[in-house]
């Protein structure tokens, strides 16, 4: 799989190559959204809000300093920051009331990027960022101009974020917020900091988010609004439940299917989201099967290894 | 402060709405005395676990824990310092398995969830005390078993396994045999004795089922609208008048 990411720029034309780019950028948000949602068990609806955070962030460091590598860090630095603050308020709640907080937050910067004319470029957004040199201190600086270039460090990027998450929900860490999904009040009896330990969660998925914003810029070369709207939040959930919360790969696999799913369905009508809608929908509501079948298959999967 | 309490709760009081679910109770646990908290529904036991514990906070009234004032320290800092409770309905981490379910408190005694970057496969000083736990209380077997799909026997046993995994000093177990078979019922006395033996951890049960309590126990407490009517040992709780007449009733003293 990785192979034919790697080799896939001698394959395929442009447009396929930002089709993936488009993929791997929901898939680092996606993924920072189920370590909220599937692992932590808090449902945000304000990802946007951070995605934005991260996308103007780095096309405002691109303006005034053309580096890419500080562009990307900024975009992520003040992402996790914000993410840190508005989740110090998030997580005092659970269930409904974290949903609506982030879905209201997220709006608050979806106003800001609106109102805030002289520093977002209100409605006009920023434009004419450009896909600036990639020099990270120590290092001789890399052009990254054409689209082959911008999408290694995409691919580079996102295959190291991906490989971080591995490792994160797969740790002892991992494990801990997994437990207070399950129960909270007995993750505390376990000796855990539950609200810290989902803050902790918060301003990473916060972080992720940001780092998907800030790889955005570069490639369209301008920022608007919408992209810190709710509909763009959604994305990430959709994808998720496309793909499986409860699965690791289940927020990657889900963001290929959205944007294929989008590819076909734009073809015939500019409508759809509503199919996108529909296809969820059917995969939700077959969903309890789809939990009990994997269910049944790991206790006999167990049961084969207590066995032997 | 009595030196040799592990617990002392002075003057505590709960009120929800109208109604004084703990209504000045005054009690002291001393270590290695195996202590059963009896009384009526109603009476204020379940309520005074999570005072103690920190699930509720009192309205007045101080908890020394080991000599130290505990009353308002979050929950996970008295688990820290070792006081832990098992649940009256199941409450384990369904999702997880067996052997996660108990390494959970483990590594968090240990002070390992913080690591975001170990594997869990080399966590090896905490799971080989997992999987202690799992042998001691009979559910090696179900190790890579989800928790949620194991019996409810079994799940019982791993509350308890999850109770004792922070290597507490003091371990409240809210009716520990509630909802189980009169074998499964055995099986769990029988680990909580053994347990109190073996381990350095003082328990404290709250139980309906006098069978268990008057076997188990070295020291009762009885408690009735939120206050402790009597307490002492089994022998003289059982003589006890106003105990017989307020809770007990005649036929359980025959």
């Amino acid at each position: 799989m990785v192979l034919i990411l790697v080799v896939l720029p001698s394959l395929a034309g442009r447009y396929s190559l930002y089709l993936v780019i488009q993929i791997l950028i929901l898939s680092v948000f996606s993924l920072g959204f189920n370590l909220l949602f599937g692992y932590t068990g808090l449902l945000s609806f304000g990802q946007a809000g951070f995605f934005a955070v991260g996308a103007y962030a780095c096309a405002k460091i691109l303006l005034a300093v053309p580096n890419l590598f500080l562009g990307l860090l900024g975009g992520v630095v003040i992402a996790a920051a914000a993410a840190l603050l508005l989740g110090f308020l998030s997580v005092r709640h659970t269930r409904i009331y974290f949903s609506m907080l982030t879905l209201a937050f997220g709006m608050m910067i979806y106003s800001i990027a609106w109102k805030w004319r002289d520093f977002t470029g209100g409605d006009d957004g920023l434009v004419g960022i450009p896909r600036a040199p990639l020099a990270i201190p120590g290092l001789p600086a890399l052009s990254v101009a054409s689209m082959e270039r911008y999408y290694y460090v995409v691919l580079v990027v996102s295959l190291l974020a991906i490989w971080l998450m591995y490792r994160l929900v797969n740790s002892p860490l991992g494990l801990a917020l997994q437990a207070i999904r399950d129960s909270e009040s007995r993750a505390e009896f376990a000796g855990i900091a539950v609200r810290t330990y989902r803050l902790v969660a918060f301003t990473i998925a916060g972080l992720y988010a940001g780092l998907a914003g800030a790889l955005l810029p570069p490639l369209e070369n301008t920022v608007t609004p919408p992209i810190a709207h709710w509909s763009t939040s959604a994305e990430p959930v959709l994808a998720t439940l496309l793909g499986g919360i409860h699965v690791f790969g289940g927020p990657i696999v889900g963001a290929f299917l959205f944007f294929m799913i989008k590819d076909v369905i734009v073809r015939f009508t500019e409508y759809w989201l509503i199919w996108l809608g529909v296809i969820v929908v059917a995969l939700v509501m077959g969903f309890r099967g789809g939990v009990v079948s994997m269910f049944a298959r790991r206790a006999a999967r167990a049961e084969a290894a207590s066995d032997r | 402060m009595t030196a040799s309490a592990l617990l002392q709760v002075a003057g505590l009081r709960k009120r929800f709405g109208e109604l004084a679910a703990v209504d000045g109770v005054e009690l002291t646990l001393v270590p290695a005395r195996l202590t059963a908290i009896i009384g009526p529904n109603g009476a204020g036991k379940t309520t005074l676990i999570n005072l103690v514990t920190g699930a509720l906070r009192p309205d007045s009234g101080r908890i020394y824990f080991k000599g130290e004032e505990i009353t308002r320290l979050a929950t996970h800092h008295r688990v820290r310092k070792g006081l832990s409770r098992s649940f009256q309905l199941m409450n384990i981490f369904g999702r997880l398995s067996v052997l996660e379910n108990v390494l959970v408190p483990v590594l968090s005694r240990l002070g390992r969830t913080v690591d975001p970057f170990s594997r869990l496969e080399r966590e090896a000083e905490a799971r080989a005390e997992a999987e202690q736990i799992l042998a001691e209380i009979g559910l090696g077997h179900a190790r890579a078993h989800p928790a949620g799909a194991i019996s409810h026997g079994d799940q019982r046993l791993l509350e308890l396994g999850m109770a004792i995994a922070p290597a507490p000093a003091l371990c409240f177990l809210d009716e520990p045999s509630a909802g189980l078979t009169p074998v499964e019922r055995t099986t769990v006395l029988d680990l909580i004795r053994r347990l109190s033996v073996e381990r350095r951890t003082t328990f404290a049960i709250v139980e309906h089922d006098m069978d268990v309590v008057f076997s188990l126990s070295d020291w009762i407490v009885v408690m009735n609208r939120g206050r402790v009517l009597a307490e002492g040992p089994p022998s003289l709780i059982r003589e006890n008048r106003e105990v017989r007449e307020v809770y007990l009733g005649e036929d359980a003293l025959a």
